[in-house]
């Protein structure tokens, strides 16, 4: 067996864990489907708006104050996914790397900074 | 104990799995059962008594209601993510219980970049969340969903930084190796700063007070779950349930030294999973007792937090455990720079109740006004 | 092209009639930009009753029964402004001791008012029932001591024009002491849940801010009033009943933001401990109905205005008789209404969990607001 299907046969009980999942939601529904009782009405088809008649759709471009952090987010995760390989052997890698990865965070911590500093992280 | 034969990597997986379907539903209506009766007693009531036993049944008699449900759909809705939201909230709440150690040989599969893992899978229900909220063409929904994604990538990162920082002291992203290395100091004495990352950012991650802002009851009515109802909403409950069981075994694996602090391995399997059990237990406690005690924050208040305090301060964490580790320092400056830290952080939480406490308008009285 | 933005639009958020936190049926439709709040617009009057118009209809005593009605959170209060303009009208001596009782019974109707209140403003926080339920005991065990008295739990309908409808039982004293030393555990509760607590602080330090003026200027009233720092308390600005001869505080705030608006009433709940402590002390023993009191009152004609400070504030009763033996016209002047009135100030900038927040500081019933 070499090392690639080794792995694969690791992630094996993963696929099968999300296929017993999915079954487990579908029957679910399917036997929700069979008890429950089920009648055509038109107002219960309404969305729930404090009782009133909804005034229009709700889906429309909403403004958020997300969109910074999400693009932040992006940096950050892919920044600490460079991080983790180091983490788990910066120790056998020796000072030097340890020197590399602090540049590399302190960098990110200006741009962290940079963000601050130029109100992405505001909200108003 | 059980432990399966490894005839087939197929089948024993395929056992373990099922197994774990069992323990969920029992433990996610436990939970629940527990979380109603352990408020009620905080609230100086009683909680369920009616349905069997000390109302030992209530989940049982819950769960079969919701079945016996309307499953109903907006005619508004968009159909798609409307109905496929639960399988996308539930499916990796699901998955991430292959990779939980119970025991030393307790469990499905122990994948080498485990924690990695757990972390990646869990990401994805935000995605559901977000389905939900759209999909559902409701006002409140919408914003309950845009809040669960802010919060939910937010908190991802001190997470996983502070994952991190048990994976540099552990070398290994291995939960069990993870936790064979607590058996004499578990991991919350080296690192509480870490713990205190984690345990906030996995409270914001599960949605659960005072990080319920997404759901807030008192403003968005329910979040992205307000059309919901019968067994799809159920499905949303099971999932909430089955990530606090785990994230709270996931607590208790990397700071609290799982089945092996403070007996290590010479334990049988049958005590160690009383170990976890009462450990979990003991978090889960915590979580519940947090829920109950204190007021929602609010969401900007909240980012702020998240991107202002805690995400700097891990990275100075990483940073300092690198120093430490890499020139072979002694073992307790680790301890000393987070305990640091967590002094850094009151004194920054001090510092703005302090700002809050500024007076900006004069004391006016009916003379002047 | 390239400097295009994308646009986004404002959404209505229709917050109540059926909402968890609108306390009872009001309804506001906030404009939203993402998560701040640019517009509020609301509604009322989901529970119009006409109980003015009603009460031209029914004779003066069976006027205080409505008066519990529009005021169902302080209903003592409610009657007493009411039964204070008839007696102002008939011109008769309420005795002494039915004085004293009506005073202790309001100011522990405040109470109970005002724990309420703290409750429901946990919830609104976004606490898990622990403040609601842990002050609701306390409401509970007033509210049980209301019931020993008048027979109701609610709609009490005890005060007379003239007096009371009957003698309080005899255990009366040692009852109030009783109320009054488990009330004083329980705002030591609230203080230990609530007041400082951080996150509670953060949601309500700085929000919902309005200044003495314009407070003034919407005609609020109040502890919603006071908290903008205006010293006004129409116990001390206008006495009736005994209130001259009791020491009290009157409680002010500083910043007239929602958490003042908390703060203040919870302070003033230790000064109605307080208040109700020295009345004990002044009860005298005689007569609790004025001889002058018949059964079927016909008032001479003329017009009244009388206003007590009610737990939200002044709570007003214009009466206008013509000489029969109900009222020609009677305007209620609730302390609710008019203080919802500034909403639209202290939601306007804010976020929608403060909307939640600010509403539940004015402290609103909708008994009173709608009438």
């Amino acid at each position: 067996m070499d090392s690639v299907e080794k792995l694969l046969i690791q992630y094996l009980p993963v696929l099968i864990a999300a296929v017993i999942a999915f079954f487990l939601v579908f029957s679910a529904l399917i036997g929700s489907r069979l008890l429950a009782p089920f009648s055509i009405e038109k107002q219960k088809a309404d969305t729930y708006e404090c009782g009133m008649i909804p005034i229009r759709s709700a889906n429309t471009n909403i403004g958020i104050r997300f969109y910074f952090y999400a693009i932040l987010f992006v940096i950050f995760d892919v920044e600490a996914l460079f991080i983790f390989p180091w983490a788990v052997s910066f120790i056998a890698l020796g000072p030097e790397s340890f020197i590399f990865m602090s540049i590399f965070i302190f960098i990110l911590l200006i741009g962290l900074a940079y963000a601050w500093k130029k109100g992405a992280l505001s909200w108003r | 104990m059980i432990s399966f034969l490894v005839v087939n990597p197929f089948i024993d997986s395929l056992l373990k799995i099922l197994s774990i379907v069992g323990l969920m539903t029992v433990s996610a209506m436990g939970l629940i059962y527990l979380e109603r009766k352990i408020a009620a007693r905080f609230h100086m009531r009683l909680g369920p008594t009616r349905t069997g036993p000390a109302g030992l049944l209530q989940s049982v008699a819950d769960a079969l209601k919701l079945v016996g449900k309307e499953d109903i759909r907006p005619a508004s809705a968009d159909a798609w993510s409307f109905e496929l939201a639960p399988y996308f909230v539930f499916i990796p709440a699901f998955m991430m219980f292959v990779t939980i150690p119970f025991t030393l040989m307790l469990n499905v599969e122990m994948l080498t970049l485990g924690l990695l893992y757990i972390i990646a899978i869990s990401s994805v229900s935000i995605v559901g969340w977000v389905m939900a909220g759209w999909g559902s063409d409701n006002r409140y929904a919408l914003i309950g969903a845009l809040r669960a994604a802010a919060q939910g990538i937010s908190y991802e990162l001190p997470l996983v930084l502070s994952v991190l920082c048990i994976a540099m002291i552990a070398q290994s992203l291995n939960l069990n190796e993870i936790i064979a290395q607590q058996t004499i100091v578990p991991n919350i004495l080296l690192q509480p700063f870490a713990f205190f990352l984690f345990f906030t950012s996995a409270l914001a991650e599960m949605n659960r007070a005072p990080f319920d802002i997404p759901v807030g009851e008192s403003e968005v009515v329910g979040g992205p779950f307000v059309e919901y109802s019968g067994i799809r909403w159920s499905m949303f409950f099971l999932a909430e349930y089955t990530a606090l069981l785990i994230m709270s075994i996931l607590i208790v694996a990397l700071f609290l030294g799982g089945w092996s602090w403070p007996f290590g391995e010479k334990l049988g399997t049958s005590w160690q999973i009383l170990l976890t059990i009462m450990k979990t237990s003991l978090v889960i406690f915590l979580i519940f007792w947090v829920r109950v005690s204190v007021p929602r924050m609010r969401i900007d208040q909240l980012m702020n937090f998240c991107w202002k305090v805690l995400i700097p301060l891990a990275l100075i964490q990483i940073f300092l455990n690198g120093l430490i580790l890499v020139f072979h320092l002694p073992t307790f400056l680790l301890a000393v720079s987070s305990i640091m830290l967590m002094g850094v952080l009151v004194l920054i939480i001090n510092k703005s109740m302090q700002n809050l406490n500024k007076n900006h308008i004069v004391k006016n009285n009916l003379e002047s006004a | 092209m390239s400097n295009k933005q994308i646009e986004t639009q404002e959404i209505l958020v229709n917050m109540g009639p059926q909402h968890p936190s609108t306390h009872g049926v009001f309804r506001m439709v906030l404009s939203v930009d993402g998560e701040m709040i640019t517009d509020v617009q609301p509604y009322i009057g989901y529970l119009h009753r006409g109980a003015e118009k009603l009460c031209e209809t029914m004779d003066y005593r069976q006027g205080i029964g409505f008066m519990d009605r529009t005021e169902y959170l302080a209903n003592f209060n409610a009657e007493l402004s009411y039964v204070m303009a008839v007696e102002r009208l008939l011109d008769i001596e309420v005795p002494e001791r039915a004085n004293w009782i009506r005073m202790i019974l309001v100011e522990l109707n405040r109470l109970s008012s005002h724990f309420m209140f703290v409750g429901a403003f946990g919830v609104d926080c976004g606490v898990f029932g622990t403040p609601f339920l842990y002050s609701f005991r306390e409401r509970e065990r007033l509210i049980d001591f209301f019931e020993e008295i008048s027979g109701d739990r609610m709609m009490y309908a005890y005060f007379r024009p003239g007096g009371l409808a009957w003698d309080v039982p005899a255990n009366f004293v040692s009852r109030v002491e009783e109320v009054l030393s488990s009330s004083e555990q329980g705002i030591k509760d609230m203080d230990g849940l609530l007041t400082n607590n951080e996150i509670f602080l953060s949601r309500t330090k700085q929000v919902g801010i309005i200044d003495g003026k314009a407070a003034i200027d919407w005609g609020m009233s109040g502890p919603s009033l006071r908290a903008s720092g205006i010293e006004y308390d129409i116990r001390r600005a206008e006495p009736y009943l005994y209130y001259n001869d009791i020491d009290f505080d009157v409680i002010t705030g500083i910043n007239g933001d929602v958490f003042d608006r908390y703060f203040v009433r919870l302070q003033e709940m230790r000064q109605s401990i307080n208040i109700v402590r020295q009345c004990l002390a002044n009860l005298t023993s005689g007569a609790i109905l004025a001889d002058a009191a018949a059964r079927n009152l016909r008032t001479p004609p003329g017009e009244v205005y009388i206003r007590t400070e009610a737990p939200r504030g002044e709570y007003g009763i214009y009466l206008v008789s013509n000489g029969d033996n109900r009222p020609y016209r009677l305007k209620i002047r609730s302390a609710g209404f008019s203080n919802l009135q500034a909403l639209r100030d202290m939601v306007i900038g804010s976020y929608i969990p403060d909307a939640v927040v600010i509403l539940g500081s004015i402290d609103i019933v909708l008994g009173e607001v709608d009438r």
